[in-house]
């Protein structure tokens, strides 16, 4: 399913934290969001889910705005991974992932025993099926993470919205869960700080002061020139052993 | 996995539970009357069986105690069940209807009610409480607001701080108002039964009371129950329930319009009543876990239990003088809040 913005902004006490953005992601891809902090990554996604009503502007669902379905229709097709989620309940790993399951469940519709098989996939998908019986605060912040994918996968969605996923996990779990984003057969958009990793996405955007000043295939927005002006960092391109490009960094 | 589904174990527990409750909050007080006799004016009222009992004791039975412990179980069911909701929705283990000056509005507003002799009827007390509870929690929800807003824009979890303290300033402002509509328009007599009621005081309880207070109790149960999932998916906020397809703000206002509903019948019977709605559902948390298939029940029942408890000990702990309930249950809830406060830092 394809998810596109037109023209969205967002202002909070006089302050404009998003302005006239307006992108498309098409069925399958997996879209990139970089910028520096604060530049309205995690504003942009909240959007996108359908969490605040914008200021101006649409966000479109397969063609339909978000403003005119309901939250629950919402959730059956767009999944969400803050940036930070945090409990003090004393609740266990495979109870939060079962959350997932809500905008499936109903009066009428029990919990099921194919509700069970989603839970267990996703528990697996990201490598946390052992820790299933764990409470919440017992786990280190990168299982908890891991645990908070589950939970969006556990939603089924058509459209997986990621923010700083990777924050927090070790580098092999990092790579386990781009591989996990990169092969399941759905939109994705992902915000990354790491610059290397986002040039592995099919497009990506890049966020600058509450507006998207580059989209574009990896290679032709994160210019030189784009790293300079956004980023405030000089790079240098080292070629890889498998033919790829890998970037390096110096302070200006 | 078994621990996912609503496992209703221990579930059939409940109703003897009760019963057995109900029957003691009959037969103890200050003249004990056995179990036998109970059951005997039972059967006569509710089968229009014929025993021989004694008039009086039947009429203490059934007129007053049972009366007064059905009352006193859907007061502590509903306490219960509003500390549970307000303890989701806004992500804050100290939100409590007491706590958060919700008790102390209702107050206000029955006593206005009262006061101004506006027919001092059930419906009329309960109208004029649930305007006081609704003013206060509105109130402190503002004042929580404007506290929190430049740095949190309003999100609930960051005002969690915020909401407590200014549940303090509203519960002492209707405090404040209480007692100045008391000095100002009751007369020494008014006075003297306002300020024994306000501490809480089932002594005045009959059976239309629990005509009213049933049904509030059971509608709040089943909101809750009907609401589970929804209280569930509030665990990492109102950011991470939306994502997930509640509709945060309409259900939040339901709710919370219902528990102070809820709340303010209850305290307009029986007055402000604390710890209950503190004490009762972390102590479930500890024995059923934070989910509400399961919390919500427990919560209910352990809440009625412990009413009709400490309402036999306020009527047997000083011979020959009833304490009000308040005091009661602040002298079991207070220390035990502590231990839960003690046993949640040591295991977080
Ligand atoms: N509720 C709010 N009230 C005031 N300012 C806000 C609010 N929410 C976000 N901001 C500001 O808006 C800007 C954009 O925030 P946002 O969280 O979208 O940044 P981000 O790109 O996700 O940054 P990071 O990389 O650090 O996660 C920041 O400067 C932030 O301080
Ligand atoms: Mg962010």
């Amino acid at each position: 399913m394809n998810l596109s913005a037109e023209n969205l902004s967002w202002r909070v006490h006089g302050h404009t934290l998003l302005e006239n953005v307006s992108l498309a992601v098409a069925s399958g891809q997996t879209f990139g969001l970089v910028g520096p902090n604060g530049s309205g990554k995690t504003t942009l996604l909240r959007l996108l889910a359908g969490l605040g009503k914008p200021k101006t502007g649409r966000v479109l669902l397969g063609g339909t705005p978000l403003a005119r379905m309901r939250q629950r229709h919402i959730a059956q097709s767009i999944a969400l991974v803050e940036q930070q989620a945090e409990t003090t309940d004393r609740i266990q790993v495979r109870q939060v992932v079962a959350l997932g399951r809500t905008p499936f469940l109903s009066a009428l519709r029990a919990w099921a025993k194919e509700d069970d098989a989603i839970v267990d996939q996703a528990l697996v998908d990201v490598d946390m099926a052992h820790m299933a019986g764990r409470l919440w605060h017992t786990l280190s912040g990168g299982e908890r993470q891991r645990v908070h994918i589950a939970r969006a996968l556990a939603q089924q969605p058509k459209i997986l919205l990621l923010d700083e996923p990777t924050n927090h996990l070790d580098i092999r779990h990092q790579l386990s869960i781009l591989e996990l984003v990169r092969q399941l057969p759905i939109t994705v958009i992902i915000t990354l700080h790491d610059l290397n990793q986002a040039m592995t996405c099919d497009r990506l955007g890049i966020m600058d002061g509450g507006q998207l000043v580059g989209v574009g295939k990896p290679g032709e927005v994160l210019t030189p020139t784009r790293l300079q002006q956004t980023f405030g960092v000089q790079a240098e391109l080292l070629a890889g052993d498998n033919g790829e490009q890998v970037m390096r960094f110096y302070h200006a | 996995m078994t621990f996912i589904r609503p496992h209703l174990n221990g579930c059939w527990l409940a109703p003897p539970m009760l019963l057995a409750a109900l029957l003691a909050g009959t037969a103890i007080g200050e003249t004990s009357i056995s179990v036998d006799t109970i059951l005997k004016v039972l059967a006569n009222q509710l089968w229009g069986a014929e025993y021989a009992v004694d008039r009086i004791d039947a009429g203490i039975i059934w007129n007053y105690r049972l009366s007064r412990a059905v009352v006193a179980a859907c007061c502590g069911a509903s306490l219960a069940l509003a500390g549970v909701v307000l303890q989701a929705l806004l992500r804050n283990p100290l939100a409590d209807p007491y706590l958060m000056g919700i008790s102390a509005g209702a107050s206000t507003g029955a006593v206005a009610v009262m006061v101004a002799g506006l027919g001092a009827g059930a419906l009329t007390l309960s109208a004029g409480a649930f305007a006081g509870a609704g003013l206060a929690f509105g109130l402190v929800v503002l004042l929580a607001h404007a506290a929190s807003s430049p740095t949190g824009g309003g999100r609930a979890t960051q005002a969690a701080g915020a909401i407590i303290l200014a549940g303090i300033a509203g519960s002492q402002l209707f405090n404040a108002l209480t007692a100045f509509i008391i000095a100002k328009s009751a007369n020494a007599e008014q006075a003297r039964g306002i300020m024994f009621w306000l501490l809480g005081n089932l002594s005045g309880v009959r059976w239309a009371d629990a005509a009213l207070a049933l049904p509030a109790a059971l509608g709040g149960l089943l909101i809750c129950l009907w609401h589970r999932r929804a209280l569930d998916a509030f665990t990492f906020g109102a950011d991470s329930a939306a994502s997930m397809g509640i509709a945060v703000r309409p259900i939040r206002a339901l709710l919370i319009i219902a528990m102070a509903l809820v709340t303010a019948v209850m305290v307009s019977m029986v007055g402000a009543i604390g710890f209950v709605g503190l004490v009762i559902p972390h102590a479930m948390r500890f024995i059923v876990g934070s989910q509400h298939t399961r919390l919500v029940p427990a919560s209910a029942l352990a809440g009625a239990l412990f009413l009709i408890g400490a309402d036999i000990l306020s009527r047997v702990i000083v011979p020959g003088q009833v304490l009000p309930i308040g005091v009661v249950t602040s002298l079991i809830g207070a220390p035990a809040f502590a231990l839960i406060l003690v046993r949640g830092r040591s295991a977080p």
